[in-house]
């Protein structure tokens, strides 16, 4: 069996980045997950900010340089994504939302995803659901129910309460981890010069294809 | 092979003198710059359609009947006719005519256009792009090739017993190139009709070019017109020139860093290396070129865009004389050589007359005398008898895909 291929996508901007360290994190535990159930993993992961220029390249031309070409290759043929963004004015950062546009509106169909946000305070902890979730549903992806947000005082003792940040971390990778599992959305490589159906079938009926 | 410029007419501020030319300024320039292609030994002149400002050619018909008038071995062609927002009849009788008053010069590149509010202007919906491409050329071919058609579709109304008018030169239709960026769907309908396929190839990587054509040439020997190797591929260009490369990147940089499509965008060197674009010598211009053929293989035309961005007439007309005079004539001489012989040059009407009659008088349509049953008796022409028997293997071939025709088992190709 082919190894799992996960891809974890954080639209964090600065350098060291929460944003970051929460998405290995949530890699992390869904590596361990898998591998404690004799999964073959391979992660790779991609930091917008390295890709920022290439992604306005490409909302300006419409193709993409080879950096950011190698990105969406390694997104649209993935087992799994985790998509991790600041919270930014009440949503997803530009920077995520470009990246998500320069996406072939195909390419992410039944592809796992577990989403994290970061942000300053908890008050914005909805905005995985009321916006980040949507984007995933209407590519049709498969985003999990746990979304992860970390605020800034999850990195310290600070938790909601109810649950600490290594909990839900934990939770969203395992829902994240069982949907991976069963996929083998990597085996099909999603070929854009592939024909859909016969040249017949198109123009109205010619039989003979 | 043959070699030539291709316009989309724009009209661009030239952000070095901040001037913006008027739109008769624009059209009279186009016109020289059609005129001086020839003068200087280019092949082909090829005019884009807009129905938006700043565009001026939204008739590129009347346009290139001017430019066949003023000119004589310029082949004329498109770049592009809107195949999805264009009535297919308007089509057949707009460029049936201008393959009579040039003399055989015209041909023509269909796609469907890269305006999103032209489909509602047309009363046609976007989101039948697709369709309407493959519906509205269905109609188009039968149009040029059959005298009378009876014809009924989705998007437009039906006909009973039109005939498109005047039959296309030499009862031979023009030849069409298919030019698509990212549509397999047009490279696979380019080679179902054995037409032309013509890769814009300037806005985007050679590597998507290189598998576009591949998908074109192995499409086209499926549906039995010839080899792979066979297949009639045109590529867009761009170039810049000056005899000295660095002049060449310090003069069109600021055309290049203001341009409509890609300005304010990547760097010119970036674009240059992740595209066609060349801006340096003549030398560096012919180097680049031939290494299309690496990715492509050898093919039938060559194009380049010389005359947007707000380029001045004075610089477009020197770079024509780079082109005619430095680079072309060497790319004739390379491209030629280790040229299979069995790879066909670019179709002309001349070729397209030899291949349907050989020996043969090609047809003369002339019409019946105008009497009440000149439409309800047999065919509207006079010539049809003689013609029939030359026509009857490649009109078969070019059978209905709709209606009733669409489904017959006998169809096939």
């Amino acid at each position: 069996m082919n190894a799992k291929r996960i891809v974890v996508v954080s639209a964090g901007l600065s350098t060291p980045s929460s944003t970051r360290q929460l998405a290995d994190r949530l890699a992390a535990d869904a590596v361990g997950i898998l591998r404690e159930r004799g999964v073959e993993v391979d992660v790779q992961t991609f930091e917008l900010r390295d890709l920022a220029h290439d992604i306005t390249n490409h909302l300006l031309m419409g193709f993409a340089p080879p950096k950011l070409e190698e990105a969406l290759d390694a997104v649209s043929s993935a087992d799994g994504l985790i998509a991790v963004t600041p919270i930014f004015t009440t949503s997803y950062a530009g920077l995520f939302k470009s990246f998500i546009d320069v996406i072939d509106p195909q390419a992410l169909t039944d592809l796992p995803v577990l989403m994290g946000a970061t942000g300053g305070t908890p008050r914005h902890s909805l905005a995985i659901d009321y916006a980040i979730r949507p984007l995933f549903t209407y590519l049709h992806a498969i985003p999990v129910t746990t979304g992860v947000f970390a605020a800034t005082g999850d990195w310290g003792g600070g938790d909601d309460g109810v649950r600490s940040l290594p909990d839900r971390i934990f939770r969203g990778a395992k829902e994240f981890a069982d949907l991976v599992e069963q996929t083998d959305r990597s085996d099909f490589v999603n070929d854009p010069f592939a024909l859909e159906r016969p040249f017949g079938h198109l123009i109205g009926g010619l039989s003979g294809e | 092979m043959q070699f030539g410029i291709f316009t989309v007419s724009d009209i661009t501020q030239d952000p070095t003198t901040g001037r913006t030319p008027t739109e008769h300024e624009r059209i009279q320039a186009t016109l020289t710059i059609a005129k001086h292609a020839e003068e200087v030994g280019l092949d082909v002149f090829a005019l884009g359609e807009h129905h938006n400002p700043p565009f001026w050619s939204s008739s590129p018909t009347t346009t290139l009947a001017y430019i066949a008038g003023q000119t004589s071995t310029l082949q004329l062609s498109t770049a592009t006719t809107l195949i999805t927002t264009n009535d297919p009849v308007k089509v057949a009788e707009d460029y049936a005519m201008l393959q009579h008053v040039s003399g055989g010069r015209a041909d023509l590149m269909l796609g469907r256009g890269n305006t999103g509010p032209v489909y509602p202007w047309f009363g046609k919906d976007i989101r039948q792009g697709l369709p309407l491409t493959l519906e509205n050329y269905e109609l188009l071919h039968r149009l040029w090739r059959e005298d009378v058609v009876d014809w009924s579709g989705k998007f437009r109304t039906p006909l009973q017993g039109f005939t498109s008018t005047p039959r296309p030169l030499d009862g031979v239709p023009p030849f069409v190139w298919h030019g698509s960026i990212r549509s397999p769907e047009i490279a696979e309908q380019a080679a179902f009709y054995g037409d032309g396929f013509f890769a814009n190839h300037i806005f985007w990587p050679a590597s998507h070019t290189e598998r576009m054509i591949a998908l074109y040439r192995q499409r086209y020997e499926h549906h039995g017109h010839g080899t792979a190797a066979q297949a009639i591929v045109g590529l867009g260009g761009q170039v810049f020139m000056r005899k000295n490369s660095q002049d060449a990147v310090n003069d069109f940089r600021p055309y290049f860093d203001n341009a409509p499509v890609y300005g304010h965008g990547p760097s010119l060197e970036e674009f240059s290396q992740q595209t066609p674009l060349t801006v340096g010598s003549p030398q560096e211009v012919i180097d680049r070129t031939l290494g299309f053929r690496d990715y492509v293989g050898d093919y039938q035309r060559q194009l380049w865009l010389l005359d947007h961005a707000g380029l001045p007439l004075k610089t477009v007309l020197e770079q024509l004389d780079l082109l005619g005079g430095e680079v072309v004539p060497v790319l004739r001489k390379e491209f030629a050589k280790d040229r299979p012989a069995d790879v066909p040059d670019a179709p002309t009407h001349a070729s397209l007359v030899r291949a349907k009659y050989g020996d043969q008088a090609p047809r003369q349509a002339t019409p019946n005398a105008n009497r009440g049953d000149n439409l309800t008796v047999g065919s509207p022409y006079r010539d049809t008898a003689s013609v029939e028997a030359a026509q009857s293997g490649s009109s078969r071939q070019a059978g209905a895909a709709f209606g009733p025709a669409a489904t017959r088992k006998e169809v096939v190709r």
